[in-house]
């Protein structure tokens, strides 16, 4: 046990000795945080919207992530290749939804799980064989600021991406808000029979969520792989992000979406720096089991189950 | 047992035994066969009878592997040192130490599991539908990632077992033996276990938890013991799998979070849930199927096995089991008794 | 006047800002059948829900034969002998009749090893009783989801009887049901009452159903006790008028 708590605890003696590495963690943290906020406002919208748990999303990220990828070897720039990153990604979403979310949606809650789940695999086995298993990475063609005396630095890309995503969340927002369809989406999530007294067609509603959704996680998927990396099987580990911001946050309260994905993207590095990068995924998913078991007795309290 | 399922049974079982013989070249798959009605068997347990969909019980089986594999080493060399050197080290064993080690690690790989199911069962079954099957799922990558991290019991590198000392072909068989002796150990354990009072508590579980505890039951006791139950037979299953490949390592052989772990779903879903006999059809056509995919679609099988899960929760619903009780509900019992009730009489208390 | 089997003191329970029970007290005597009516709102599902342990309270104390239970669990509630049944009417839908009606039985001394037992002929053939004194011995084998919402709320109320319950708390019992059953079940409900010495707490909302079966009544508003007493002194009570006419 020794051997590997001694090279933990020297890790942590550098972010004592040398508060700049937190600074550089930090802001690693941040930049990575906003594309999970991207996926897990996704996730959080269609969940509350469709009551659909998309375990297929970070699948989404991965493959809005190699569209980015094939369009820049036809010479498109990363940064434009957004835009149609994200119409095709809406196009895909409202396919699957047809196909399959729509049918899903009236039947129990595992049963949209699971067939989010085999689509999940479906996806990471198409991207595979198409692009082959290696990573890949999106040349965006900026360069890196140095802070602090070059003791920092940070790719100009992660503060582009962060801005990125500010805008997407920002816009989201407004759109769900201030718009006609926004407050039919909103009536929808609040009750379904209701809405659909009322005149508005849900089945459009819940396609149009779907798609929104399948586009989002699409343009993460981008930022994602101009800032990182991307690999047809990283896909599951950002559903499992997801699923922990949206169980820590709550459905429908999405500053706190936003905030517990920034949080997670900066724990996420220090356990990382700390613990070495392959307790990364564990500290993830140990953080869920923490926040269910959490919200748990919280409601035993209540006498109730967490469903 | 009616004559007819009696014969049934008798069929089944002599095909059982014959299969090895007639294609000795297939044991090792003819095995995997019989794993897998035990991984549908054990999972319809949980997420058929009692509703508590788990993604998570690839768990079980992963525990029992590593349990049984560190006990038959450790009883004779230093765990440590033996995985360190990655297969280097050839132990030779003697039958009787063989044997014993593998006989005590089996034991141990059942009871661990149980002990892990106990633990879980605390703080895993205050969580419902789709947070449990989430949570169930972050315990299997967890555990996966866990193991890969652990040096002792070799890391992502995984552990060499120990070499099987009877002639050729031996091997293959005895597993195969071991397999099907404990498939059906396990059939005909939840075949009682169906028969009593337990199988009406957790089928009022799935049912209804909250009026199932509005009419006093013990449901924490019964959520329990039904997976303590899938936790015995999957660290068996998982001791005896990774004896059988002769190496384990964490990702693909102990914790397939996305095959094994995924397959148990989809097989018991296929065949019908709730039922005894649906996963167990479901485990046949789905080994079928896996077996055709693997040879002619060999690249796609995973999209293959995609697809399936899809169509199969999309589309078909009910299993190939509920398919027919849909259409013959009399075969099962579901009927109006014609016949006049007698004359409503209650004296005293009931 | 004997020892009250349901001792509720003062007890207060609030859902954020909004107060549904302030200080309610009542009392339900061992062996009679006591109403519970009030209008929509008035906070009577949330005394039922409280007193058989679905919410924590906030505040007084309930008794259960002279036992504090305002702490515990629904479970540990039922094993002691308090059933409720539910307004929307729960029954297990997969399982058929006779099954519904097996599963149960009395909680209250099951052992571990009870877990494995099987079912005795006796119980079955009280099962099979008591579906006949319900009137659904001919569906007994069929899947309890498949029966009209009538027959659920009977089969609920013989899964009800078949945990031999000392008290049951009923909410709204013939709502939903064709008003031609409801003779017929107020018939069984007394003679749950009085063959199987079962004490009924009743909520209900059709007048002429809780004066035609209650011995004593309580009558709730805005979560405040209003009134209580035999059916004719409620009948008569201007309070209880005017809560019901939404006067203030």
């Amino acid at each position: 046990m020794a051997g590997v708590i001694v090279p933990m605890w020297d890790n942590f003696q550098i972010l004592v000795t040398a508060p700049v590495f937190n600074v550089q963690l930090i802001l690693n943290g941040l930049s990575v945080g906003a594309v999970f906020a991207l996926a897990a406002y996704g996730l959080a919208l269609v969940w509350g919207v469709t009551s659909v748990k998309n375990l297929a999303q970070g699948d989404f990220v991965m493959m809005g992530g190699y569209l980015g990828y094939e369009l820049s070897l036809h010479g498109v720039n990363p940064i434009v290749a957004i835009v149609p990153v994200g119409v095709l990604m809406f196009a895909y979403g409202w396919v699957i939804y047809a196909l399959i979310i729509r049918r899903v949606i009236e039947l129990d809650l595992f049963t949209s799980l699971l067939a989010t789940f085999g689509l999940a695999i479906t996806m990471q086995q198409v991207l595979n064989l198409v692009f082959g298993p290696d990573v890949r990475t999106l040349k965006s063609g900026f360069g890196r600021f140095e802070l602090l005396d070059g003791m920092v630095d940070i790719t100009q890309i992660r503060v582009v991406a962060f801005g990125l995503c500010i805008v997407l969340a920002v816009a989201m927002v407004l759109f769900l808000r201030n718009s006609r369809m926004g407050q039919a989406i909103r009536a929808t999530a609040q009750d379904p029979r209701a809405a659909r007294v009322l005149g508005v067609n849900t089945d459009l509603v819940y396609a149009l969520t779907f798609s929104i959704n399948s586009a989002i996680c699409g343009v993460a998927g981008v930022i994602i792989a101009m800032i990182w990396v991307i690999q047809p099987f990283y896909g599951i580990a950002y559903s499992v992000r997801a699923f922990v911001v949206v169980t820590a946050a709550g459905l429908g309260n999405f500053p706190a979406v936003i905030l517990t994905s920034l949080g997670l993207g900066v724990i996420e590095q220090y356990s990382g720096f700390i613990l070495g990068a392959q307790f990364q995924q564990a500290t993830v998913v140990g953080l869920l089991l923490v926040i269910l078991m959490w919200r748990q007795t919280l409601l035993r309290r209540h006498r109730l189950a967490l469903q | 047992m009616t004559r007819p399922s009696l014969a049934l049974h008798l069929v089944l079982l002599v095909a059982g035994i014959v299969a090895p013989f007639l294609f000795p070249a297939h044991s090792v798959q003819f095995a995997v066969f019989w794993i897998f009605v035990l991984f549908a068997m054990t999972w319809d347990t949980m997420g058929g009878q009692m509703g508590y969909n788990s993604l998570g019980n690839i768990v079980f089986f992963g525990l029992g592997m590593y349990i049984c594999a560190v006990v038959q080493i450790g009883l004779f060399y230093n765990v440590g040192d033996y995985t360190a050197a990655s297969g280097e080290i050839k132990i030779d064993f003697t039958d009787q130490q063989y044997y014993g080690g593998l006989a005590l690690g089996v034991f141990l790989a059942a009871i661990g599991p149980v002990i892990l199911a106990v633990i879980l069962s605390k703080v895993l079954f205050g969580l419902r539908g789709p947070y449990f099957a989430i949570g169930t799922l972050g315990v299997a990558i967890a555990a996966a990632e866990l193991t890969a991290a652990w040096g002792w019991v070799g890391g992502g590198g995984g552990i060499s077992m120990p070499v099987f000392p009877g002639g050729p072909g031996m091997r293959e068989r005895f597993f195969y033996v071991a397999c099907m002796v404990t498939t059906i150990l396990c059939y005909l354990f939840l075949r009682w276990l169906y028969s009593t009072r337990f199988s009406l508590a957790i089928n009022a579980i799935r049912d209804d938890e909250d009026k199932a505890e509005a009419l006093g039951l013990h449901t924490a006791r019964y959520k329990m013991v039904a997976w303590s139950v899938s936790a015995f037979f999957m660290g068996i299953a998982g001791a005896l799998f990774g004896n059988m490949t002769g190496f384990i390592e964490p990702l693909e052989t102990a914790y397939p979070t996305l095959t094994f772990g995924i397959f148990m779903v989809a097989m018991t879903l296929l065949g019908g849930k709730g039922t005894l006999w649906g996963p167990i059809i479901g485990a046949t056509v789905f080994y079928t199927l896996r077996e055709l995919t693997w040879t002619y679609l060999l690249g796609w099988q995973y999209i293959a096995l995609g697809v399936l899960i899809i169509v199969n929760v999309v589309y078909f619903q009910q299993g190939i089991l509920g398919w027919v009780q849909a259409r013959k509900p009399e075969w099962f019992g579901i009927r109006v008794e014609t016949q006049p009730a007698r004359a409503v009489k209650v004296d005293g208390k009931p | 006047m004997s020892q009250a089997i349901i001792d509720v003191r003062g007890v207060s329970k609030a859902f954020g800002g909004v107060i549904a029970n302030h200080e309610v007290s009542l009392k339900v005597e061992p062996g009679k059948i006591t109403g519970l009516i009030g209008p929509n709102g008035s906070g009577k599902t949330t005394l039922f829900n409280s007193i058989v342990g679905q919410y924590p309270i906030d505040g007084g104390s309930i008794l259960f034969e002279g036992q504090e239970i305002s702490r515990m669990n629904v479970q540990e509630i039922a094993r002691l002998g308090m059933l409720r049944t539910f307004q929307q009417t729960r029954i297990f839908s997969k399982m058929n009749c006779i099954q519904n009606l097996l599963i149960s039985v009395p909680h209250r001394k099951a052992a571990w090893r009870n877990m494995f037992g099987k079912h005795s002929p006796e119980l079955i053939e009280k099962a099979e009783r008591l579906l006949e004194f319900v009137g659904l011995y001919s569906k007994r084998k069929l899947v309890a989801g498949s029966l009209s919402f009538g027959q659920q709320k009977l089969l609920e109320f013989a899964m009800a009887l078949m945990n031999e319950p000392k008290v049951l708390l009923l909410d709204e019992p013939t709502a939903g049901i064709n008003p031609t059953l409801i003779n017929g079940l107020i018939d069984r409900l007394k003679r749950a009452n009085q063959e199987f010495g079962i004490t009924l707490f009743v909520i209900e909302h059709n007048m002429r159903v809780i004066m035609n079966l209650a011995d004593q009544i309580y009558c709730m508003s805005h979560g405040e006790l209003l009134a209580s007493g035999s059916p004719d002194e409620i009948r008569d009570d201007q309070r209880v008028i005017d809560a019901y006419l939404g006067a203030h």
